[in-house]
Order: structure tokens, then sequence, then C-alpha cells
């Protein structure tokens, strides 16, 4: 618990937590608006469409998550923290734990302004949240920003380097997963299984909280069911930062 | 008391650290002491567990950093002022650290108190002047009130004021009975705040002694010589283990007495045209010590003729 009191001060206690809590409100409330208010009996405004830009959320709260760690290493205040906790574990699974929980409250934030927002705008559209699938499409979106921060995270530590790890996240995330169905043959068998991909399928399933429409957010080819995806994000986040804890156990601060 | 043993450390090629042993005394004020890249802030690194020793171990107080529970509340350390968040304020900077060690958070505000930055506690840190920051470090080692503590060249860059400042605080530190290790490499410096000297060249020990004995060691020990007759006078040096180095219109001779070079020559009937035992600055003497552990030489080229010995030593 002192722990996590230790790195709450100290994410809170710096300025970029909350720009970048502020920008991906921003992005995703400004996306949605525009994209509920242009809806038509093509594009219909759907739960779906409320969480059509959770994405753009989910890339800037990466960024604060990686930038959690890297100015760490890039002020030297990790040397502090090891020296005031030398159990490494121990200090970076409680920042894993803050960052998350941070990701968490800005994701669900994100996810119901959004909703909040196309309800004011489309007021006569069925925004109602009266399906397990829509209620995923909207609160999963926290849960997924929470694990999406500690992959970030991870990859901080592990590059350290506040360009580097950024620049690593974003293609990854923005751009590479999507490059993989290009390699012919099993380039969409491989990308069933990507994780970020896995991911989406947790957020909006096959599609149902689209109401039917034809468009909403473009689906996940993963085939797991919605709770399967989420294991197997989680199962991805924790691996990937518990090998990030143990490579800084054995480095140099 | 800390205690090195055959502490090593190597980066890649580059052995930084070279089976280093030596102990620190409790409730005195040690100087740490070698020229740039000797090894200091790596071994301090290693001391606080940040960095991982290729082989060999330090322990504080019979424990190995990692194995202290608050270790605040046992080592409190400032190894580089600069190690703070900018936009965090001092206040915050210190409340995190208070609370991970369960500092009671009085205790931020009266360090902020000893060290004087009580009126800008709650201004970022990335706006403090380089004495501020240093400041703001001390603070934070004070923090634990700890047993041991430990700064890594703690007056550099500061005015003299600054450096003041910062002698005093260290002989109060070392009156209220702590373990101070501070580095630096200027013995000068050291010589006005310890009582006892670990002097590294290179990673690897050169000597500890009291400060005293150190500078005694260092300044009694040169004699200049000018005579005509040098190729004779010189073997007869080297028989009875004196250190001859040559200087433009002489010898500068260490390890052996004025009183023994007077009578070598008188043996072998060599004219002395001067026997002067050289005063030389304590930096000097250092120099001569480290000679030949300096790491990064600069062209002494020209400033060897002036100076008594070490580098000459070494472009020889
Ligand atoms: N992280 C590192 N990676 C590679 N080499 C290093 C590293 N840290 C230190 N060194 C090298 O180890 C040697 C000792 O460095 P160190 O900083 O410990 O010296 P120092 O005595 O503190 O010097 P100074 O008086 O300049 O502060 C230097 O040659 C330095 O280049
Ligand atoms: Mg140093």
């Amino acid at each position: 618990m002192t722990l996590l009191a230790v790195e709450r001060i100290k994410l809170l206690s710096t300025r970029s937590p909350w720009w970048c809590a502020l920008t991906a409100l921003l992005l995703t409330g400004g996306f949605t608006a525009l994209v509920v208010s242009q809806s038509n009996a093509q594009f219909p405004a759907t739960v779906s469409a409320t969480q059509y830009a959770y994405n753009f959320g989910m890339a800037v709260i990466m960024v604060l998550a990686a930038l959690a760690v890297t100015t760490e290493y890039r002020f030297g205040t990790i040397r502090t923290t090891f020296q005031a906790v030398p159990n490494r574990a121990a200090a970076l699974a409680a920042k894993a734990t803050v960052i998350a929980l941070i990701a968490l409250v800005i994701g669900e934030i994100m996810a119901f302004l959004s909703w909040g927002l196309a309800t004011l705008i489309k007021p006569e559209a069925d925004l109602a949240l009266n399906s397990a699938a829509d209620w995923i499409n909207v609160a999963g979106v926290g849960p997924a920003c929470a694990l999406a921060a500690v992959v970030a995270m991870a990859v901080g530590i592990l590059v350290r380097h506040s360009a580097g790890a950024i620049s690593l996240v974003l293609i990854y995330f923005l751009a590479a997963e999507n490059l993989v169905t290009l390699i012919p043959g099993i380039g969409a068998d491989i990308f069933k299984w990507l994780p970020f991909n896995v991911l989406h399928k947790f957020v909006t399933g096959n599609g149902e909280s689209a109401g039917g429409a034809a468009y909403g957010q473009p689906l996940s080819t993963s085939t797991l069911s919605q709770w399967w995806a989420l294991a197997y994000f989680a199962a991805f986040a924790v691996v990937l930062l518990a090998i990030a804890i143990a490579t800084a156990r054995k480095r140099d601060a | 008391m800390i205690e090195a043993q055959s502490l090593t450390k190597r980066y890649g090629d580059k052995l930084a650290v070279d089976d280093l042993s030596f102990t620190v005394e409790s409730g005195r004020v040690t100087g740490f002491l070698g020229p740039n890249g000797a090894g200091k802030s790596t071994t301090m690194r290693m001391m606080l567990g940040l960095d991982n020793p290729t082989s060999g171990t330090v322990t504080i107080g019979g424990k190995r950093y990692s194995e202290l529970h608050h270790p605040l509340r046992t080592v409190g350390a400032l190894l580089d002022a600069r190690w703070v968040h900018p936009n965090r304020s001092a206040r915050a900077h210190l409340s995190w650290m208070a609370k991970s060690n369960k500092i009671s958070p009085k205790r931020v505000d009266e360090v902020l108190d000893i060290v004087g930055l009580s009126e800008v506690a709650s201004k970022r840190a990335g706006g403090f002047s380089l004495g501020m920051s240093q400041r703001l470090g001390i603070a934070g080692a004070l923090l634990g009130d700890p047993e041991v503590l430990l700064f890594d060249e703690p007056v550099n860059g500061l005015d003299p004021e600054g450096i003041l400042w910062i002698r005093k605080f260290m002989q109060r530190l070392a009156d209220e009975g702590r373990t101070v290790f501070v580095s630096s490499h200027l013995l000068s410096e050291m010589a006005l705040t310890a009582t006892d000297l670990v002097v590294i060249g290179k990673g690897k020990l050169i000597s500890q002694s009291t400060t005293e004995e150190f500078v005694a060691r260092a300044t009694d020990s040169t004699v200049k010589v000018r005579s005509p007759h040098l190729d004779r006078l010189r073997p007869a040096l080297d028989r009875v283990g004196a250190t001859v180095t040559p200087t433009d219109d002489g010898l500068l001779v260490a390890g052996v007495a004025g009183e023994k070079i007077g009578e070598l020559a008188m043996e072998n009937q060599v004219t002395l045209h001067e026997l002067a035992p050289q005063q030389g600055s304590l930096e000097q003497a250092f120099m001569q010590i480290t000679g030949d552990s300096v790491e990064y030489h600069a062209d002494l080229e020209t400033e060897a003729a002036e100076q008594p010995a070490g580098h000459a030593a070494v472009t020889n």
C-alpha cells in the first residue's frame, strides 16, 4: 500500500498525466461528436459508433504510461526510487498498478463522456446500454486501456528512452499489427492472435453493439470470445511486464 | 561502518573499479579522493545497490544495501543533484521519498528548513539554481535521519558561499556522530573536511590513511636536486630506491630525505648546485601520488616544466 501511495504521489505531482488525460478526452470526445453528428440512415448512431475513436484515446494513454517510466530514467529519479526501495520488482509492480488504475479511470471517463456526448447530440438515436455487448463496448474501454497501459509501461522499462518507447508503442499499435495481414497466406492467421487485435475483440465483440447496422467500428478478426480475449491480452500484458521487471532487476539502474 | 571487499566493476571493456577494498569508520568524515574517471561515482552507485558489482561486495553496517529495511533511514545519499523531476516541487519530491520509507511528513518540512529551502518548497525543482538543487539533494539525504551519509562531489560547481556551507554542514554531521563518506577530486578540499582518506586512481586503491598522514607523505617527500653530475648521482639514487623524475634543470627525488641525498652526493663526489625540499601545493602532491593513475591526461607538456613531478614522470 505504501508503494502505491508513493507512485501515486510521483505520478500526480507532475503535469504530463493531466495533459495526457485531457488530450485523450478531447480527442475521443471530439471524434465521437464528429462521427455521431454525421450519422444518418446508412451510418446510424449506435452504441458502437459512440466508441469509434476509443483507439485514439488508448494511444494517448499508452503514451502517458510509457512516459511515466521513461521520464524517470531521463531525470534519474528511477535511481532515487531504487535507492528508497531497493526491491525493484515491488517498486515497478506498484508503479504498474497505479498506472493501470489511472488508465482505467481515464478510459472509463473517456468512454462514458463519448457516449454521453452522443446521447446529447442525437437524443433520438437508440443509444441505451441494454445488452452485455453494449455495456462491454462502453465500460470495457476502461479495462482495455488499463491493460494497454501496462504493456506500454513494460516497453518503457525495457527501452528507457521516451522517444524510442513511444514510437515503438505507437507504431506497433497503430500500424504494425495491421501490416501483418499483408503477409501472403499466413498473415491473416497470425493477425488473429496479435494482442491488440484480440483486445479489440474484447471491446467490440462480433459487432452486436452496432445494433445490426452494417457500419460501426471495424471488427476484430479474433476468434476468441470476448472474455477470453480479455484474458488473453491480460496474460500478454503481465508476461511483458514480468520480462521488463526481470530485466530492470538485473540491469544497472 | 562501510566495508568494500574486492569490489570490481566492468563496463564492457572498461574496468571502472578494480579489486577495490577499503573500510569507512563510523562517526568520522572520510574523503574519497581520486582524479576524474577514477571510479568514485561508480563505487558509490554500487554502495547504494544501483549498479551491480561485477565481483566483490560492499556492505553498510554488515549488510548489503538491498538488505536494509527502509534504507533511507540508515543511509542518506546525494549522488547527483539533478536526479529530481524538474516539474515536481521540492516538497513533492521529498514527500514521496518520505512516504516510501514510512518517514513522517513533518520531517519533510524539517529538512527543508535545515537546508534553507522552506520558502521555495512548493516551487518546481527545475527552476532551482545548482546550489539550491544541491541543498534539495542534501535534504533528501537527511530525510531519514540516517547514520551514514554518502555525498558525491557535493561542492562541484558551487560558489564559495555554497562550498563553505557544505563544508560546515559536513562537519556538523560528523559532530553529531554520523558517518560521512564524501568524494572529491580536490585534496585541498578534503584536507579541510575529512579526517580519513581513501584515495583511488584508475579504479584501484592507492592509499587509505588519515588525512594528516596522507598530506604529510604527499608534501614532505620531494626534494629538488640540481647538479652538473646528475649522471653519477642518478644510479646512486636508484640504488637506494628513490623515485627520480627528471625536470628541465635537474631532478625531483621522492622517497628519500634531503640529508640522505646530500650524503649520497658526498660519497659519489657529486657537486650539488641545489638541494631543496619542495613545499608543493597539496594538489601537486596529490598529482604526484596519483601520477600514473590519472585517467585522462590533458596536454601537460608545458605545465610539466613547472610542476615537481607526477605528470612529468609519465610524459618522460
Ligand atoms: N555506465 C557506464 N558505462 C560505461 N562506462 C562507465 C559507466 N559509468 C562509468 N563509466 C566509466 O568508468 C570510469 C569511472 O567512472 P566514474 O564516473 O566512476 O569516475 P569518477 O571517479 O566518479 O570521476 P569524476 O571525478 O569525473 O566524477 C570512467 O572511465 C567512466 O567512463
Ligand atoms: Mg563522479
